[in-house]
This record gives C-alpha cells, structure tokens and sequence, in this order.
C-alpha cells in the first residue's frame, strides 16, 4: 500500500520532497498535524507552529484594515493581531461567539490568530503520505498549500501556515520591499 | 581540562568591552601634566583585567597586547615614566585594535595578527623610547652630580618619598627642558642654570642662586604648565640632587660645603610633597569604593518583566470587579488591600521601566575621541561640547542612535567647521565648537548637533540636485533645500577623504533614525553654522496620555500634545469646503474627526455634541474631534510592529486596565496629514 503511494506521488506531482523521502523509507518522516474546518472543507496546520486555542474575545480594530483583519488583543502583554480566514477566503460564516476558535500561531518570532470554523483533531501524518497539492478547487492559493492527504476516507488539505501568514497577500507584515507595490 | 569555557564567553566579551569603552574615555580624560594615580589605576585594572580574562580563555591575540599596554599603565601608574600625547594616542590606537580583536573573537572571525604586531611594536617602541630617555636623564645627572648615577638606593635617603622619587627625577627633568625653551628669552642667566651642562654651572660657580633660581621659577611657571605638585617635586628633587652630591662630590668641597645649606632649605618643600601625596592616598582608597555596583541582566528578561507587570495591572483590576459582588465586612478589607495591591504594581512598574533607561551619556561618551581623532587628521581645532547627557533615554534606541550619530558628527566636523586659518579669516575664533545635545521636550527626545562653521552652502546642493536628476528649483525654500543632502550619493564635499565625502553617509543616517520612528531636521546658516535637530518619539517608554473614546472605541493621546479639551459652540464653528475649522482665541484650530480618520461607526458626527482635543506638535497645531473624554492614565506603549505592522496614524498600542487594546496615536504623523486638509493661510504659525 505504501510502496504504491510512494511510487505514486512521484509521477504525479514530480515532486522532490517525494524523491527524497523514497531514499530514506527506512525510517518514515511523521509530522503532526492540527486540523480544523474552513466552510465545508478539512485543513491541517503543523501543529509546531500553534501556541495555544482559545475561544474568540472583543478585539480592537485597526483604523483602514482590510476586513478579515480583526484587530489586534491582548495575548498576555502581547499585542497580537487576529485574521478570520473565513472572511479572508470568504468560506463559512463569519459569526462571533465564545463557541468561535481562534488558533494561535507562533511564525517566527510573530504571533498571529486565526480565527477559522472548528478544531478537530490532531493528526500524524507520514511525508509520504503527502500528495502534491492541487492547483485550484481549494480556498487557498496552491502556493501556500503544503500538500494533501486522506484521514478515513477524508480528504486533508495540509496548509503550509508559516507561508500563507508571511505572505503579502494578508498583509501582516510590512518592512516588505514590494509593500509599496502592493499597497498601489 | 574538562570545563567548556564557551559558556563563559559572551560574558567576557560584554566585561572587555566594557573595560576597554572605560579606557578611551578615562585616557581622554587624563591630563598630561597632572595624571590623575586613580584614573591611571583605573585604565591599568581594565586592561589587566582584559589580559587576565583573555588569557584564561586563550585569546592569546588580546593577551599579548594589552601585556605591553600593561607595562606601560604600570610605568606610568607608578610614575616610573611620564605620558606624553604620543603615548596616550598609541594607547587608544590599541584601544582600538583591542576592540577589533575582540569583535573578532566574538565573531569568530579571522584575526588580524599583523595589525596586533604592529600595535605591540608600536608599544614597544614607546616602552624603549622612554627608558632610552630615562638613562639619558640619569646620565645627565649623573653627570652633574659627578658620575654618579641615580639609583634606588639614594632615593632611600629620603623615607618620605621613596616610591615616587623616580617619578620626581623624570618630572623635573621633564620640567627643566620644557622650561628652558620658555625661559629662554626672559631671564639668560636662569636658562644657563636649566641647560643640560647645568651642574658645571652649578658646581662651579653660583650654586646656591641657581637652585634659587630654579625653585623660584618653577613656582613662577607653576600655573602655566606645571602641575601643582610637580614644584614641590622639582624643589625636592633639587635638595636630591643637592644631597647626592652632598654624598658623592667628595672631590669638590665647595659644592659639598654649598649644598648643605641647600638641603636644609628643601626639607620643608619636601615636607610639602609628603602632604602633596596624601590626597592622591585619599583617592586611592576613592577608587576603591568607586567599584561599579551594577549587575549584568539581559534586556530580554526586562522586557518580560515588563510584560509581567503590565499583566500584573490587568490581574488587579480583575480583582476588583470580582470584588464588587463583595459586600458587608470583606468589602471593605478587600478594598483596602486593592489600593495597597495598586500602589505596589505602580512602583514596581516604575522600577521596572527605569531599568531599561540609560543616560545619554552612553552614547555621547564615545565623541570626545571621535571628534579628537578628526580633529586631529583633519588638522581642525575643534571644542566638542556635551550638553544634556544626563537625558534618559531607552537603551534599544542609544544602541541604534550611535551610527547616525557618529555619521553626523564627523559630517559637522568635515563639512561644517572650517580650516583655524579660515575661521580666523572670517573673523571666528580658530577654534570651532561643536556641541552635541540632548533634552527632553515633552513626548520627545531631542537631539541637537550644532556647529559654528560654514554652514550648508545652499547653491553647491542645488547644483548636485540638479546633476543628480533630482526634481528642484533655484527659488525652493530653505527647508526644501537642506533635506536634499539626505539622498542617495549626495555628496557636495569636493574630494572624497576617508572621513566623509562618498555620499554614503547622509541617506544611512535619515534611514537609521527614521527606523526607530525620529526623524531629522536641519536648520543652517551661511557662515554661522549649522544645527542637525534628530527628534525621537519616546517609542519604548511610558507615556502619560488622555484616554478618549469614539463610539466603543478607546484611543490613547499623550498628554504633552494636548493643550486643552473643550465642548466646541456653533459660533466657533467655520467651514471651508468639508473641513471645519475651530475658532478659539482669536486662532482658527483645523479640525480631524477620529471618527472619519479611523473609520469608526457610529460616534457622534455634530462637532457640537463631541469633544474636541486640542493638540500641538513640533508643526502645527489642531483640534481632534472625539465622542468624549475617558481620563488620564500613564499607559505602556507597545509595539504594534512586533507582531503586526505600523499603522498609520498609531504610534502604539497599550494594554487597559481591563486587558483590552487601545490605539496611542501619533499626533506628529497625523499632523503632517493636516497640512493636506487646510488651506495653507490657515495653518497657525506657531
């Protein structure tokens, strides 16, 4: 079953991660994932970068952000600011109660909340495992997906979280050379 | 051995680094003539401590030079040998290659070992030079006192001053060369006295008036360019001389018989000296005391100390809403001990904070050698003066002001001051004086570095704009004009030295200071001079500021911009266009609605109904218009950026008593997009 998926992946996606990962099959590279749901759809985030979980409290908002930028709270003496991905990607419904999650992410030195539907689980997912991602059909640019794979028949989308936050097309940080150019 | 030295790195790092900053700025203290035995133990223990800790972590590099560096702060410490400016600039030339050791090992970089070799030679040289120097003033006065050279055991004679006679021979020797070239043309006969031949003239003729003579001038000389214990040295070394013979010039009676009376009459200044020496034993045991009593702490656990605290208020404050439910005999006790919980927190987070400011000392100290360096391969004349260095100031921003400052410095001193000969031309003093500055002007730090030379020459940098591409005109204003030097590769200086003059530096220094969130101003004057003003916003620190509301919005506005708040009637009222205009005291106030600025719904819109805050900045002054006013509190300010971006318009952000987030604004930058709102016959010139 492995063997196939490992000669599989290569073919499909001619990725090199996959190449890579045939030579050291002997032992088998495992990465945990934190899945949670966006709109009808199942996303995974490796769970090194996640801080902590919490429910969604009032933030303050930030004069001329876009509107998936919430605004910023307190995390502790921390000025943290908070995405709802829902908004950014325009999936699920943007409500807010105490039931709504905000994950909290540790990119870096940054720390940054995302504010997404639900949390489910906590995943181990072998590398080879992995298939390439596609290039549309998700929420989410292709270049900020890490890859896909299949818990019980259900389709992951794996999220390569620490690109899609540094991204500019969030526009968290700045200090960015093509800011301006962005901003234009 | 087993132990991993590594770990103790960083620390001697920090420690050397430290010791060596104290040497520059101790040797450019010392005075020449009258070395200070504290500041001489002082340097000597820095650089003994830099040899011994180098030499127990094995970089051998630093070891070998700071010994010679040793042995010369001995000689000198012990008076065994007199500093001269050569030396002393030898001495900070290693201070230097130290520093680049040091940074080498730090980085782990290759070491330079041809620079440390020079530097040890050059030491070395200076080390010989001197003794080379010491037997020559032994043999001539061996020779005077008929070959009979100086040593020790003479020196014995005279219990009270044992451990500084060498030094006294080597003063007065020193003393009596000086001396002679400027006697030279006032009194032939004393010259004579002072020569090198002196103890012929001595012996032979007029003994007795010659020492006269020579106590006699030195007393003359004393405020002109001797130190004050240097004359009793000279007297005394005098009845040395006079004794020795006394001993040794068996073969000349009357010299015996002439000096005798001598050393009775020296014995009181030599009593002199005794009391002379008391003082610098005083200061012995000064410097002792003097110890630093500081401990090193890492910035990063203040900054969480910080954080804690602040979590701190927000804790207490949940306490006493939990503690409103609390009623009968309880309530009260809680109370009580809520207050007693705030003053604590208050004072805690006061310390906290003041253990991140230093004085701007830190950074102003480096400049005395800056400037001297220049001055010196420039061949100016320059004063630097230092004004306000007592200004606390967060330590992240000295850190990062020390470039643009440096940048600035020799700029001014390049650029600025004018050849002695110019100067005198123009009818300047020859000397020109920079001062470097520093005070506290409200929310600000102001930095100013000024000088009396030329001033910018305003039709040199158009003609550079104008070859640059740059978009300018010959009729721009003043203060359009001088920013223009702070382009990219501008530079007006006619050869590029290795001080300045590639253009490089300007553009570095705006883009420096505007990272920590200051910006620069230039004010200048053809032929006064000019001022460079680096205005910083108090970023890292504590700012006492007015909580306003708009809608269910909290905004923070320090409180040194505000003037005053009031509830605005129809009369004051203007329009032009869509922007309102305040009248108040015979001055229209342009206004800015928070709400419009910051996209808040539902605040109130009738200026009658709000509040207006009236603001100055460093620019112009306006009005802001909020839904009310909340009150007065000293907020932290925290970086928005560190997580997140700048925005516009927000200087920061602070964490409530409550634990929510409110926006600090930024009254300078909001002001600057005033300017855009109102006409410009409006805008109040202050």
């Amino acid at each position: 079953m492995q063997a196939s998926t490992q000669t599989n992946a290569p073919k499909q996606a001619g990725a090199n991660r996959s190449d890579s990962q045939v030579a050291v099959n002997a032992n088998e590279v495992q990465h945990e994932f934190l899945t949670f749901v966006l709109g009808s759809e199942n996303y995974a985030l490796d769970i090194m970068t996640v801080k902590e979980i919490r429910g969604y409290e009032d933030v303050t908002k930030i004069a001329n952000a876009p509107a998936y930028i919430k605004g910023v709270l307190n995390l502790r003496g921390d000025i943290v600011p908070i995405v709802d991905l829902r908004l950014k990607f325009d999936v699920g419904e943007a409500t807010y109660d105490e039931f709504t999650i905000v994950i909290m992410l540790m990119v870096g030195e940054r720390i940054v909340g995302i504010v997404v539907d639900e949390v489910s689980d906590v995943i181990k997912v072998n590398e080879s495992d992995v298939k390439a991602p596609p290039e549309f059909g998700v929420a989410f640019d292709s270049a900020y997906l890490h890859g896909l794979t299949s818990i019980n028949d259900q389709m992951i989308i794996l999220v390569n979280i620490q690109k899609l936050i540094s991204s500019d097309e969030l526009g968290l940080l700045d200090a960015n050379a093509n800011k301006s150019l962005e901003q234009e | 051995m087993s132990v991993d030295m590594s770990q103790f790195y960083g620390v001697f790092f920090e420690e050397s680094q430290e010791h060596l900053e104290e040497m520059e700025h101790l040797l450019m203290e010392l005075s020449l003539d009258d070395p200070d035995i504290e500041e001489l133990n002082s340097i000597f223990r820095a650089a003994h401590s830099i040899k011994g800790g180098s030499g127990v972590f094995g970089f051998d590099a630093l070891t070998g030079l700071t010994h010679v560096m040793e042995n010369i702060l001995d000689l000198a410490r012990k008076f065994e040998l007199s500093l001269t400016k050569v030396i002393v600039d030898q001495l900070l030339v290693t201070v230097d290659t130290l520093n680049q050791i040091l940074d080498c090992y730090q980085n782990e970089e290759e070491i330079d070992w041809g620079a440390i070799e020079k530097g040890t030679a050059a030491l070395e040289a200076l080390l010989k030079e001197d003794n080379a120097e010491d037997t020559t003033a032994e043999a001539d006065e061996g020779f005077g006192l008929y070959d009979n050279p100086v040593t020790e055991s003479d020196d014995d004679d005279f219990g009270f001053f044992d451990d500084v006679s060498v030094e006294n021979e080597e003063k007065s020797y020193g003393f009596y060369e000086e001396e002679s070239q400027k006697t030279d043309d006032n009194s032939d006969d004393v010259n004579s006295s002072n020569d090198d031949d002196e103890c012929f003239g001595f012996f032979d003729d007029e003994p007795a008036s010659t020492q006269e003579n020579t106590v006699s001038q030195s007393n003359d000389n004393e405020p002109k360019n001797i130190a004050k214990d240097v004359a009793p040295e000279q007297s005394e070394s005098n009845s040395q001389q006079a004794d020795q013979s006394t001993s040794a010039a068996v073969e000349n009676k009357t010299a015996k018989i002439k000096s005798v009376p001598q050393v009775a009459s020296s014995s009181p200044k030599a009593s002199a000296k005794t009391t002379a020496k008391k003082p610098s034993a005083a200061a012995k045991a000064k410097s002792e005391t003097k110890e630093s009593s500081s401990i090193r702490v890492d910035t990063l656990k203040i900054d969480s100390l910080v954080n804690l605290v602040g979590e701190l208020v927000i804790t207490q404050s949940m306490i006493k809403i939990v503690g409103k439910d609390v009623h009968g005999e309880t309530e009260e006790k809680l109370d009580g001990a809520i207050i007693e919980l705030s003053r604590n927190i208050r004072e805690i987070q006061e310390a906290v904070m003041s253990m991140r400011m230093l004085p701007m000392s830190f950074a102003f100290n480096r400049f005395p050698r800056v400037v001297r360096d220049l001055a010196g391969k420039l061949e100016k004349d320059i004063d630097l003066v230092i004004e306000g260095g007592a200004t606390e100031i967060d330590k992240g921003l000295i850190e990062k002001l020390v470039d643009p400052l440096t940048h600035l410095i020799r700029n001014s001193i390049d650029h600025g001051i004018e050849m002695p000969d110019t100067r005198e031309a123009m009818g300047k003093s020859r000397k020109g004086t920079v001062i470097l500055g520093a005070e506290q002007r409200g929310g600000s730090i102001i930095i100013t570095i000024t000088d009396d030379g030329a001033g910018l020459n305003r039709e040199r940098i158009l003609e550079k704009a104008m070859s640059n591409g740059l978009d300018v005109s010959e009729d721009m204003p003043d203060e359009k004009v001088w920013p223009l030097i702070f382009e990219a590769g501008f530079s007006t200086a006619e050869a590029v030295t290795d001080v300045s003059g590639r253009g490089v530096g300007m553009d570095v220094v705006r883009r420096n200071i505007e990272s920590i969130g200051g910006m620069v101003e230039i004010e200048s004057h053809q032929g006064v001079g000019s001022v460079f003003r680096i205005r910083l916003p108090l970023t890292l620190a504590i700012v006492d500021g007015m909580c306003v509301s708009v809608a269910d919005q909290t905004f923070v506005v320090p409180l040194t911009n505000i003037i005053e708040s009031m509830q605005p009637t129809h009369d004051q009222l203007k329009t032009i266009g869509n922007d309102h205009l305040l009248w108040v005291r015979g001055e229209y106030w342009p206004l800015v609605s928070m709400y419009q600025m910051m996209g808040i719904d539902n605040a109130i819109t009738t200026p009658t109904d709000a509040i207006v805050v009236l603001v100055e900045t460093s620019r112009k002054r306006f009005g802001i218009l909020v839904d009310s006013l909340e009150g007065q509190q000293q907020v932290v300010i925290k970086s928005l950026e560190q997580h997140y971006k700048r925005v516009p318009g927000v200087a920061g952000a602070t964490i409530m008593g409550d634990g929510s987030v409110a926006m600090i604004l930024d009254v300078e930058s909001i002001a600057s997009d005033v300017q855009n709102l109102v006409p410009q016959e409006v805008s109040i010139a202050s």
